[in-house]
């Protein structure tokens, strides 16, 4: 059970440390083979903890024994860990193989299989997470790890500026978070999980000091912590950084930003669900954040021409959807799309990586078209990830997705209804630009240049084959696990890993909503594949009407909602003035000046002085000892005198 | 007539001498002078020399002033020898000129 969560980074540090002696080819294959056995680990590990119900702690090591804070570095393995180590596992073991074939012409390869698997080693240590130190140590590390595959191809100004975005923005989330286990702590004076699971329902009524005003201590707890996952996974506010995060190699793209890291708030939303429990009111930012970006970032998928930017939008937009069900106390639908989530928009994003792969490089949508002929896998398989994505009968978004909305319903309350609302219509907008990049991409007369499509060919099998394996996943998942996840059968699958109160249990409600709202998802759906068509195929000119027409609403949705634009103004200039400020002013003037400069300046002042004594004349010196023999004998004559 | 005794030959010499530091103060001009000026004090030395040695009956003093003498004698030959090197370098014996320790 450890191997699963170590040998990713033994793999990382073989590649990482001796990748120069093993070479490129030793790389790959030394991460790939600890991937592989991983993944096939993990599914085994999945089967046993969550099938059979082998749940464990493992204990590692004594981390933190000082006082009343102790925190143990242990590994604990129970149906969600199970679920995520599996769908991780799985996941990063195809992008690793997949990465053999897309990243062949980069020349530094070790490098990136070793932060590949360090990535993955992070991930694993955040779900197994048994205290929230552990957990926060994944999460830096995850962090950390995007940092580096963001800013992988350091010799782009533009890829360096993403990394720096990403990792700031998540150090805004990450204050939160911070704080947020800080309240953890001085609440319950512990931060093991079971511990402070066990004490929440003790605690609901009780207040806490947060700025100098008392407030509800689990609310402000879990508004707090919830900031945190805003950061990880890019909600709204919190999101900017996502879409910036694709100037990443598209493996990067699909592992982190699409299966798995991103998706680590909803994992923290789900774990920590005996907290959110009992704090009503953050469960309701939760769905009101969540329903936001869900439409928000739908929005601006419609318009985005690049390809990966679309996916990523989409990514944010999804993500929105689970937190909207986490928001009405759906855990297990979240993390139900969660992982259904991390085998379409995985494929997804891989499939994309494949178009760019045969383009040599280009990501805009503009310059693509009629490349169906030349890649015809690629487009069966993105084919299956849309569908998937658009929630389409029998793929697998199709039941998680539904299950979500059905829950948003069937929770009755008013923001139940709201995230409903806002994620039907994202519903439509979701299969609209879906099926808007499938045709932009692969319909039509190309749009590149000859030269590019004289060079466009399919992907190699070593990069298929992955996809095939993710495309099963995108068919299949939703059917198999239904059942489990959020059917009959979740109370013996879940267990005690998710809490959901009996009073709002919505995903019960969620089966026994009318038809047609249970229907509703999947014929948006339809109709948005039928604009996409219309717009797209049938009337080719009618998105240029459009955008020409609405020009307004086309600006506002093409540049993000202005968002970047806004933090511009309010935060990143205002820094830069700062810190010109505090550079120029505070330490150039004022330390430097009374410090270094000035100390310097004043000897040069002084001997500048000093040095008019040396005249350079010769009698001036004679002078000089003059007068000083003279004093001398004058002191020896006239001392005795006046003594 | 009034005699001249040692007061006299010291109250000249202690001129002579005067008159020597002044020639190296004040002397603007010519190096020569200051080489000169430097004669003068040492004769100054010697007459000092001589009184005190008629004053006192002792040799000593006068043989003192046949060494000062030779010294004096080589000290111009060499003085006057770098001044003409010196001259032969800068094209200038002016004291003005001479400042090369300038800070």
């Amino acid at each position: 059970m450890v191997a699963v969560v170590f040998l990713p980074l033994l793999g990382a540090f073989i590649a990482g440390f001796f990748g120069r002696f093993i070479g490129d080819r030793g790389a790959q294959l030394v991460t790939c083979t600890a991937m592989v056995i991983a993944a096939v680990l993990g599914g085994v590990f999945f089967v046993s903890v969550a099938i059979n119900g082998h749940l464990a702690t493992v204990h590692l090591l004594t981390w933190i024994d000082t006082g009343d804070l102790s925190v143990e570095w242990a590994l604990r393995f129970d149906p969600l860990s199970a679920v995520m180590v599996g769908v991780v596992t799985l996941v990063s073991c195809m992008v690793h193989i997949y990465s053999i074939g897309y990243m062949e012409h980069d020349n530094s390869i070790p490098r990136f299989m070793a932060y590949l698997s360090m990535f993955t080693f992070f991930m694993l240590m955040l779900v197994t997470a048994d205290n929230f130190v552990q957990l926060f140590f994944g999460w830096e590390g995850v962090g950390l790890s995007s940092y580096l595959l963001v800013g992988f191809w350091y010799d782009r100004p533009s890829a360096n500026a993403a990394a720096i975005k990403a990792f700031v923005v998540n150090r805004v989330g990450d204050f939160g978070f911070a704080l947020g286990i800080f309240a953890v702590y001085e609440i319950f004076g512990s931060l093991q999980f079971d511990t402070v699971f066990a004490a929440a329902p003790d605690m609901v009524g009780h207040t806490t000091p947060f700025l100098g005003y008392p407030h509800d201590a689990l609310t402000v707890t879990c508004i707090l912590l919830f900031v945190g996952a805003m950061g990880k996974s890019a909600q709204i506010i919190l999101h900017t950084w996502l879409p910036d995060a694709m100037e990443g190699p598209t493996p990067v793209s699909a592992l982190i930003h699409a299966a798995t890291m991103v998706t680590a708030g909803v994992f923290m939303v789900a774990r920590l669900s005996p907290l959110f429990e009992y704090a009503p009111v953050a469960r309701d930012v939760v769905c009101v954040i969540g329903g936001t970006t869900c439409i928000f970032a739908a929005s601006i998928g419609l318009v985005q021409p690049d390809i990966k930017r679309v996916i990523a939008y989409s990514t944010c937009s999804q993500l929105g959807y689970m937190f909207l069900a986490a928001g009405v106390s759906a855990y297990d639908a979240s993390i139900f799309h969660l992982m259904t989530h991390a085998f379409f928009k995985a494929l997804l994003f891989l499939g994309s990586g494949c178009v760019i792969h045969a383009l040599s490089g280009d990501q805009d949508m503009r310059r693509m078209g009629g490349l169906g002929r030349f890649l015809p896998w690629t487009r069966a398989l993105m084919w299956i990830g849309s569908l998937a994505l658009a929630g389409i009968w029998p793929f697998a978004g199709y039941y998680s997705k539904d299950v979500i909305l059905e829950s948003a319903w069937a929770s009755g309350s008013g923001v139940g209804l709201y995230a409903f609302c806002l994620g039907v219509l994202a519903a439509f907008m979701t299969a609209y630009y879906s099926w808007r990049l499938l045709f932009l991409t692969f319909q039509g007369t190309p749009r590149a240049s000859p030269e590019t499509m004289h060079h466009a060919h399919e992907a190699p099998w070593v990069m298929i084959a992955p996809l095939l394996v993710l495309a099963t996943g995108a068919v299949l998942a939703g059917r198999l696990g239904y059942n489990l996840f959020v059917g009959e059968g979740r109370a013996g699958f879940w267990r005690d890993s998710i809490l959901v109160l009996s009073s709002h249990d919505s995903v019960e409600a969620a089966h026994h909503v009318p038809f047609f709202i249970s229907y509703m998802p999947l014929v948006l759906g339809l109709l948005g594949i039928w604009a996409a068509w219309y717009a797209y195929i049938s009337k080719p000119d009618l998105p240029g009407i459009w955008a020409r027409n609405f020009r307004p609403i086309y600006l506002f949705l093409l540049n993000k909602w202005y968002f970047d634009e806004l933090y511009d103004f309010l935060f990143v200039r205002p820094a830069f003035w700062l810190g010109h400020g505090l550079w120029k002013k505070g330490d150039g003037a004022v330390i430097d000046g009374l410090g270094p400069d000035g100390v310097s300046e004043a000897t040069v002042d002084f001997s500048v002085i000093v040095s008019r004594l040396q005249t350079g004349y010769m009698f001036h010196y004679a002078f000089a000892m003059l007068i000083g023999v003279v004093l001398l004998v004058s002191w020896y004559y006239l001392l005795p005198l006046v003594w | 007539m009034m005699e001249i005794g040692l007061a006299h030959y010291l109250v000249v010499a202690a001129i002579l001498f005067t008159l020597g530091i002044f020639g190296i103060f004040l002397n603007r001009k010519n190096v020569i002078i200051i080489l000169m000026s430097i004669e003068l004090m040492l004769l100054a030395v010697n007459i000092n020399f001589v009184a005190f040695s008629s004053f006192l009956h002792d040799l000593a003093g006068q043989i003192f002033a046949m060494f000062v003498l030779t010294v004096a004698a080589a000290e111009a030959a060499i003085g006057l020898a770098i001044l003409v090197v010196y001259f032969r370098n800068r094209g200038t014996i002016a004291v003005e000129d001479i400042h090369l320790m300038k800070g």
